[in-house]
């Protein structure tokens, strides 16, 4: 994992002090709610409907177990007990005074965490594939690429005030774990014929209202042109990117109207413009930065043997693990999908017992996944059982990764101040009917994913299923959209028809799988079945 | 540092009306003559002075720095970040006469100004002198190069 020298904890620390001493001019009146608004976004701060909201960073999804206990004291200490895991690897926490708010970054700082640009029309935060350095199929880890772009956009002292937020993913496989195509710069490192390494860049990529599939505007960046190339690419959006319309604003829309040729050409020229102007990093910072990223020490005598004789921990093994690059080892899942729950939330005894397991057993490395789960990417077949004990005692066993049960949702109308309607209840209600019914077995993989407004902060375009919250003269009603994919066979899910209610849309979810079971040839996914048959049967069977 | 402490003419009631809230961080007089916008500028040979709106296109004036002595960059609006790569292109471009950030100019926008480039600062709203200094001393350290002359910490890393 990488670990701060004094540089990163000066600025860490810096950026506290700044932001104890804006809270105190917001206070003494010196800042209006207006000026303020924006620093407090840019560390992580929403006023939301019941109280302020605090985003607080995890870059690429990897923390320690220090790291998830720090987490755990803050949900005791300033919130409820219990944070909120987020759909960009993040946690939030939902209940915080904003007197307290320089003093959780102050505790964060401590364990080298922060919430710098978590929020605000800035960077934000850059995401990755959890399974990063543990993947059996990746071409290289991603994060190390990911780290020197946090520390290029952090603070950057051009891009601060861009016309939207901008989101950044960087991975390195073929297989997408990251929904890089929908970001608005996504970056693929890759190996090119001659075996070196460079990035694809993918840009104009988002969901929100107006969903996009990002274009690769460059198939290979030198690696030691990765931060020229970035500059190059946001400095056109800085620069031409709409201002005029806050649901225009983002890259996508820049991108869309010029065209992606025109755009790729007018970065290209501001990026031969920048090569010599000294804005990127010696290769020998990209080195050191890889250095934090090397493999564990990992056993080369773990043995492949697992005892599969109690069948619910077969059944964990099988939906909540994934093949590991290394002999004897796998990536483990931990659920924050217990049926019923909400998804994405853990106790701060939860985490705490995530962080021990992670010390144990994990090599002290946990992953927050961007469908709002967690991962020990590096976990010896044989510690298994006792993992898979430790994790049901807590709660933490729910055995459904990847299903029906697994939905990602937004908070929703019960916490955000931009939601139209509910999303956290229809999820619960979902998963309690699968659960009921036995279908989330058979059913197999099945992305299901709840926004409760058309910012989409729940990925609605990217499920294979996908629920859309909106405000109907004053009732909540639920849009089903069938066919989004974020992952490699990334697509937009389209809309089935009228909407339902908050009890007819479970009803409805439970049709369209009905129309899956039907139809569905061999292995296919619901996602395979719908892409063969159409939306034509679908929408018989629930309109008809 | 004492680059980072604006010179006292700066800031002083006596230099005139358009100066009651100006700091500048350069050592050469004031420059009196009114900017013009780019348009102007473009169409006319002789002004020494021109203000950038956040629409217009810096690098228009490229070709003329040689005969600028003042950009003046407008910030309408504090949001609206089209001014901080104005900055950059133009210091890109060689440009070293003064380039003033001018408008709504807020304390908190001020380092990352100047990291941009801008060595002289006009805000619509007075701004306080301790807050001024407080947020020029705020940075012990940058992570990116940009135009001004601070060493980032990735060449410190490997000095």
């Amino acid at each position: 994992m990488y670990a701060y020298d004094q540089y990163d904890q000066q600025m860490v620390d810096a950026r506290v002090e700044e932001f104890r001493d804006q809270a105190r001019r917001r206070l003494e009146g010196k800042l209006s709610e207006d000026q303020f608004k924006p620093l407090r976004l840019m560390n992580g701060l929403y006023l939301q409907l019941h109280a302020y909201m605090l985003r607080v960073a995890i870059p690429y999804g990897t923390l320690s177990g220090t790291q998830m206990r720090a987490l755990a004291d803050i949900a005791e200490k300033y919130d409820r007990g219990y944070g909120h895991f987020t759909t960009r690897q993040n946690i939030q926490y939902n209940w915080i005074k904003l007197e307290d708010a320089a003093d959780i970054l102050a505790d964060l700082a401590k364990v080298e965490m922060h919430a710098i640009q978590t929020s605000g029309n800035c960077i934000r935060n850059i995401s990755s594939d959890h399974f990063a350095g543990a993947a059996a199929d990746e071409v290289v880890d991603p994060r190390p690429y990911a780290e020197l772009l946090r520390q290029w956009s952090s603070f950057h002292p051009e891009f601060s005030y861009l016309p939207r937020k901008f989101k950044i993913a960087v991975i390195a496989s073929e297989q997408d774990r990251a929904a890089m195509r929908l970001h608005d710069i996504g970056i693929n490192i890759v190996r090119n014929s001659d075996g070196e390494l460079g990035a694809a860049f993918y840009v104009g990529g988002g969901m929100g209202r107006t969903p996009m599939i990002a274009p690769c505007i460059r198939e290979f960046v030198p690696l030691d042109r990765l931060v020229t190339y970035a500059e190059a690419c946001l400095r056109v959006y800085n620069r031409y990117g709409r201002r005029d319309n806050k649901y225009k604003a983002r890259i996508k829309i820049l991108v869309h109207e010029l065209g992606a040729e025109e755009y790729t050409r007018q970065v290209e020229e501001e990026y031969q413009h920048l090569l010599d102007s000294g804005v990127e990093p010696p290769f020998a910072e990209l080195e050191r930065i890889r250095t934090f990223f090397a493999d564990p020490d990992f056993d080369s005598e773990a043995g492949e043997d697992i005892d599969r004789s109690d069948p619910d921990f077969a059944l964990w093994v099988d939906r909540n693990t994934v093949a590991h690059k290394q002999a004897g080892y796998v990536s483990a899942v931990i659920s924050l999908k217990p049926v019923g729950g909400i998804p994405g939330d853990a106790t701060a005894d939860q985490m705490r017992v995530m962080a021990d397991l992670a010390e144990k057993y994990s090599f002290d490395e946990l992953r927050v996944m961007h469908t709002q789960n967690v991962v020990l990417p590096h976990v010896r077949k044989a510690d298994l059982h006792a993992l898979w004990t430790a994790l049901d005692d807590a709660g933490l066993g729910s055995p459904n990764l990847d299903t029906i049960e697994d939905i990602i949702a937004c908070p929703g109308l019960d916490y955000c101040s931009l939601a139209n309607a509910r999303s956290i209840p229809v999820a619960q209600k979902i998963a309690q009917r699968f659960a009921e019914t036995k279908k989330t077995a058979t059913l197999g993989q099945l992305k299901l994913k709840i926004s409760g407004c058309i910012n989409a902060c729940g990925h609605h375009h990217a499920g294979h299923i996908g629920i859309l919250g909106v405000d109907r003269k004053g009732v909540e009603n639920y849009q089903l959209s069938l066919g989004g994919s974020e992952a490699e066979d990334v697509s937009l899910a389209k809309i089935t028809g009228p909407g339902f209610d908050e009890d007819g849309i479970v009803d409805a979810v439970e049709t369209v799988t009905g129309v899956y079971e039907r139809e569905r040839e061999g292995e296919e996914r619901f996602l395979d079945t719908y892409r063969r048959i159409g939306m034509g049967p679908f929408k018989e069977a629930l309109y008809g | 540092m004492a680059d980072q402490t604006p010179p006292a003419e700066g800031r002083g009631p006596d230099t005139g009306p358009e100066a009651g809230n100006m700091l500048r961080f350069r050592d050469d007089a004031l420059v009196a003559h009114a900017a013009v916008t780019v348009d102007a500028f473009l169409d006319q040979s002789n002004a020494a002075a021109v203000r950038v709106e956040p629409g217009d296109d810096a690098r228009e004036l490229i070709p003329h720095l040689d005969r600028l002595d003042l950009i003046e960059v407008n910030f309408p609006a504090f949001g609206d970040g089209r001014g901080y790569s104005s900055a950059r292109i133009l210091r890109e471009a060689g440009y070293d006469g003064e380039l003033r950030a001018v408008g709504d100019v807020l304390v908190d926008q001020l380092a990352y100004m100047r990291r941009c480039g801008f060595d002289a600062f006009d805000p619509d709203a007075p701004l306080d002198p301790d807050d001024v200094e407080a947020a020029f001393a705020r940075w012990p350290e940058v992570y990116q190069s940009a135009a001004d002359d601070r060493t980032p910490i990735w060449s410190k890393r490997h000095a």
